[in-house]
């Protein structure tokens, strides 16, 4: 008899001990990924990151000379570096090294409006790399596979803006055995090798969280999107830029009046992104842009519309279930796929995106801060490990890469 | 990420435009410059250069594109840009365009792909418009399902916890003006997310007429009559709303109805902010209420004297509700000052003054219902009950009538800050008059020929006719603000672009042609 009064009363505190938990994970719910449960790991412990000592020509003297490096979406390479600096798993003995950073600022030469020049970056990579082969002999150990770079320009190591131009350079040859921290990814495309780590661009998290409204605004717009539909500058006469798509929306949605989409630049654009239900980020010039991170941290549905790419820490976070894919050719039916969405999958993407891991892994914080975008890269660099031994050179000497390939201007010295 | 520093690019792109126009080629034919489909490009560029310059704007080389390709069926391409750029883009302009020309020939070439396997390909793509590109009203609708669930999530999660009924107060009565009224405040009351009861109480005994227009609503409704008729003095208009109201709390008292009284008065403006607001009161609260004293005078110096002499703080709207002190406690009330319409305010219904609001309006206050019950146990002290109310001499003037202490009450909206509803009291004269049901049944009988139609046989205006048809309409139309018009004018005015004098019930000396 007691036995079954112990047995009730465990149930019934089981039963209350779920259904206090069940009630706090109504409003958000667990992220998992491929790689499981991964966005909430701790990477300190798990590898040791050596940073070189590089002349401040290639990173301080950049930042001096133009601080606007630190606010534009491509700063993550300056914030990783200090981070990295600061971090429990850098090391000074590049003996037990897992991993070696080298601090270069490529994506730093501004023009007078603010947008990177990429003509000089793979000359100024080139030199980092003969620098740190001749001072080192890591680089000559394994030819620079176990060497990762930050490279967040629109193509990522093929450093050119045009893609066609960025497809026939390819990535920079001397890079082809490392590791590729970068913001672009697209399948099957030259400028994302295997095994590359594709990260957010970088957004002001201060900026966005000045902007929070109150969680109880209803949500009245259905979709939202600013940002330009047709390029006049760089491509007059249309369907070039964004592959058409992002001018096919317009051509299809501009007199609907579920659509609030515009070229404005209103001040209320953080405000607005949190009173929309799905936030259109499609592609521009690149398939990545910062939407997709302000659209995540404002709890906004991202509908993506850019073919093949691939989303930042896609093997640790599932984007199919947390944003809408469309295929650029469905642009035209956009609004019927987003209507026949049932409420029930919106209401579960709503829920996972208000999960707080998942804002905070998109984000680059200062100071660094537990399961945001820093932790993520180096929880992505710890599944790479253990090296493979087949990537450390048999014969002191032996050279695999090409250190002459490419065009005849990146050869010259910087 | 593109931008304008083609400066920068200019020198590399002019320099290498033979060379990558030719790129392509190089995979197929192992040639110099000098190969013939080499020198076919470059004639065919120098064509099209001379033709921009005969045609005096940018010639595209899109429409060789379209010449050589059949389009896909669901594909149409924007319509030409003829873009003011001139001939300097023209020279910028060489691989794009060059390579797409060879699309429709081969369907990949190794320049144009990002790779070999990849689906997504470089270079010009048409504007995918579908053939009808405008809003389906079905997918509208459901679009709109899907935000009410939504929000409905977002009021489950953020909102209120436990939502409480809202018992909605209004005295009513039968007038001109009761249609337009009594409409808003449904409207408003239909769009609430709460449980709503509506206890309706109508002055002169329950008609069908209101009946009717509160059966739109589909709200929980309790509809009563009181046997007194609304009287024309304003003064006594007040007193019997008072009792109407207290009318209204007995029935609450007596059917036990559980949650939160409001008064909506018919007139009144409430905002939706207002109801989630009083889902925050514990047992009596107060809010602030805008004034929209009206006045129809159209005699602009006495208003104008009437502004001047109101205070300076009360150049805006003027507020009633609970005053605060800077820790957010109940220290006094703002009342209205009617000091400045000493002698002009309005007597009588339909008189042309503006119309006062007591010191305290009762829309300003909120009750718990649970208040008004006979015997609640919870029922705080100093809340008096019901039943000693009817027994006073004295008019209730408010609410507070019923609290033994009246710093225990609760002021809502963030300390009276926040303004959620607005009092207007506005009428026609009593013995205005009216269609029943605001249905014209049967048709009025007489007719007018429109003065200046768009149709061009239609006979001239009769000038007889007008003036029996503005005598007639004299007695049918008491009140209105507008400028009186005939109806004939009035909707053909609307059609005539270049005739814009407003036409006077007296005759045109002149009229222009039809």
């Amino acid at each position: 008899m007691r036995t079954w009064v112990w047995v009730f009363s465990v149930l019934v505190v089981y039963g209350f001990v779920l259904r206090i938990s069940a009630d706090q994970n109504a409003r958000t719910e667990r992220i998992s990924g491929s790689a499981g449960d991964v966005l909430e790991d701790n990477p300190v412990g798990r590898l040791k990151v050596y940073v070189y000592e590089l002349p401040s020509k290639y990173n301080k003297k950049l930042l001096q000379k133009d601080p606007r490096c630190l606010n534009h979406m491509f700063a993550a390479e300056i914030y990783m570096h200090r981070f990295l600096l600061s971090s429990p798993v850098r090391t000074l003995n590049p003996e037990e090294a897992d991993w070696f950073y080298t601090p270069i600022y490529t994506t730093c030469d501004l023009t007078p409006t603010g947008l990177p020049l990429p003509f000089k970056s793979p000359r100024m990579m080139r030199s980092a790399v003969q620098l740190i082969s001749s001072s080192w002999p890591y680089w000559n150990r394994t030819e620079g596979a176990d060497h990762f770079f930050v490279v967040p320009h629109d193509f990522g190591a093929c450093f050119h803006y045009q893609e066609e131009k960025a497809i026939e350079r390819g990535i920079l040859p001397l890079l082809q055995r490392a590791t590729l921290v970068q913001t672009f990814g697209q399948r099957n495309h030259v400028c994302l090798n295997e095994g590359s780590i594709t990260i957010p661009p970088y957004a002001p998290p201060q900026k966005m969280q000045a902007h929070l409204i109150p969680q109880e605004t209803p949500r009245s717009i259905f979709v939202y999107f600013r940002g330009l539909f047709y390029d006049v500058n760089n491509d007059p006469e249309g369907g070039y830029y964004a592959r058409g798509a992002r001018a096919a929306v317009w051509e299809n949605f501009k007199d609907n009046p579920l659509f609030d989409i515009s070229t404005d630049h209103p001040t209320t654009y953080y405000e607005d992104m949190q009173r929309a239900i799905f936030c259109l980020c499609p592609l521009g010039w690149a398939p990545w842009s910062p939407r997709l991170v302000e659209a995540v941290v404002f709890g906004c549905i991202p509908v993506i519309i850019a073919d093949d790419i691939v989303l930042p820490f896609a093997d640790a976070i599932p984007w199919e279930e947390i944003g809408v894919f469309v295929e650029e050719k469905d642009v035209p039916n956009l609004d019927t796929i987003l209507t026949s969405i049932p409420p029930e999958v919106i209401l579960r993407k709503q829920r996972l995106l208000a999960n707080p891991s998942m804002k905070r892994a998109m984000l680059f914080p200062q100071p660094a801060q537990a399961g945001d975008a820093f932790h993520q890269i180096l929880n992505g660099l710890a599944r790479k490990l253990p090296h493979d031994k087949s990537i450390y050179m048999k014969k002191h000497g032996q050279k695999v890469l090409n250190w002459t390939a490419g065009p005849v201007g990146d050869l010259k010295p910087w | 990420m593109k931008f304008s520093a083609w400066q920068q690019s200019y020198a590399n792109k002019r320099s290498s435009s033979f060379r990558a126009s030719s790129g392509p080629l190089d995979s197929s034919s192992d040639g110099s410059i000098k190969s013939a489909s080499a020198i076919f490009w470059l004639v065919l560029h120098c064509l099209c250069c001379l033709i921009s310059l005969v045609l005096g704007f940018r010639f595209s080389r899109l429409v060789f594109f379209l010449l050589f390709s059949s389009p896909a069926a669901n594909i149409y391409t924007a319509p030409f840009r003829s873009a003011s750029d001139l001939a300097q883009t023209l020279t910028l302009y060489s691989t794009p365009a060059a390579t797409n020309l060879e699309l429709p020939a081969a369907n990949r070439t190794a320049g144009i792909t990002a790779s070999p396997n990849s689906r997504v390909v470089v270079g010009r793509h048409g504007i995918r418009i579908r053939p009808w590109p405008h809003p389906n009203p079905v997918e509208v609708m459901q679009a709109h399902r899907i935000i009410e669930r939504v929000q409905k999530e977002q009021r489950l999660q953020f909102g209120v916890k436990h939502p409480r009924t809202v018992i909605v107060v209004t005295p009513t009565y039968v007038r001109t003006f009761q249609a337009l009224h009594l409409t808003g405040v449904m409207h408003s009351l239909m769009n609430v997310p709460y449980d709503l009861v509506w206890i309706v109480v109508e002055a002169g005994g329950a008609t069908n007429e209101t009946a009717s227009i509160i059966a739109k609503s589909g709200l929980q409704t309790f509809h009563v009559g009181f046997r007194q008729r609304m009287p024309i003095l304003w003064a006594e208009r007040h007193r019997l709303e008072a009792r109407m109201r207290l009318h209204a709390l007995r029935i609450v008292r007596e059917k036990k109805l559980d949650g939160i009284v409001m008064f909506a008065d018919d007139s009144n403006m409430h905002s939706m902010e207002l109801f989630d607001e009083i889902q925050n009161v514990k047992w009596v609260g107060a809010l602030s209420v805008g004034i929209l004293a009206h006045s129809s005078q159209t005699d602009e110096e006495s208003s104008a004297s009437v502004i001047q002499k109101e205070d300076e703080e009360n150049r805006a709207v003027p507020v009633q509700g609970p005053a605060c002190n800077s820790s957010n406690q109940l220290v006094g009330w703002h009342t209205f000052n009617s000091l400045p319409y000493v002698g002009k305010s309005a007597t009588y219904i339909g008189d042309r003054e503006i119309v006062l609001p007591r010191k305290l309006e009762w829309a300003g206050f909120v009750l718990n219902s649970q208040l008004l019950w006979k015997d609640a146990e919870d029922r705080p002290e100093w809340v008096k009950d019901l039943d000693t109310l009817d027994h006073a001499d004295e008019d209730v003037e408010t609410p507070l009538s019923l609290l033994k202490d009246v710093s225990l009450v609760e002021p809502l909206g963030s300390c009276g800050r926040q303004i959620m509803l607005w009092w207007l009291r506005v009428e026609a004269r009593a013995d205005s008059k009216f269609p029943p049901g605001w249905i014209i049944d049967p048709p009025l009988e007489i007719t007018v020929p429109s003065k200046r139609t768009p149709w061009p046989d239609a006979p001239p205006e009769l000038p007889s006719n007008e003036r029996a048809v503005t005598n007639v309409q004299e007695h049918t139309v008491k009140h209105s603000s507008k400028p009186r018009t005939s109806r004939s004018k009035h909707s053909s005015r609307s059609k005539r672009k270049h005739d814009t004098k407003i036409v006077e019930p007296q005759l045109p000396v002149r009229h222009s042609e039809n």
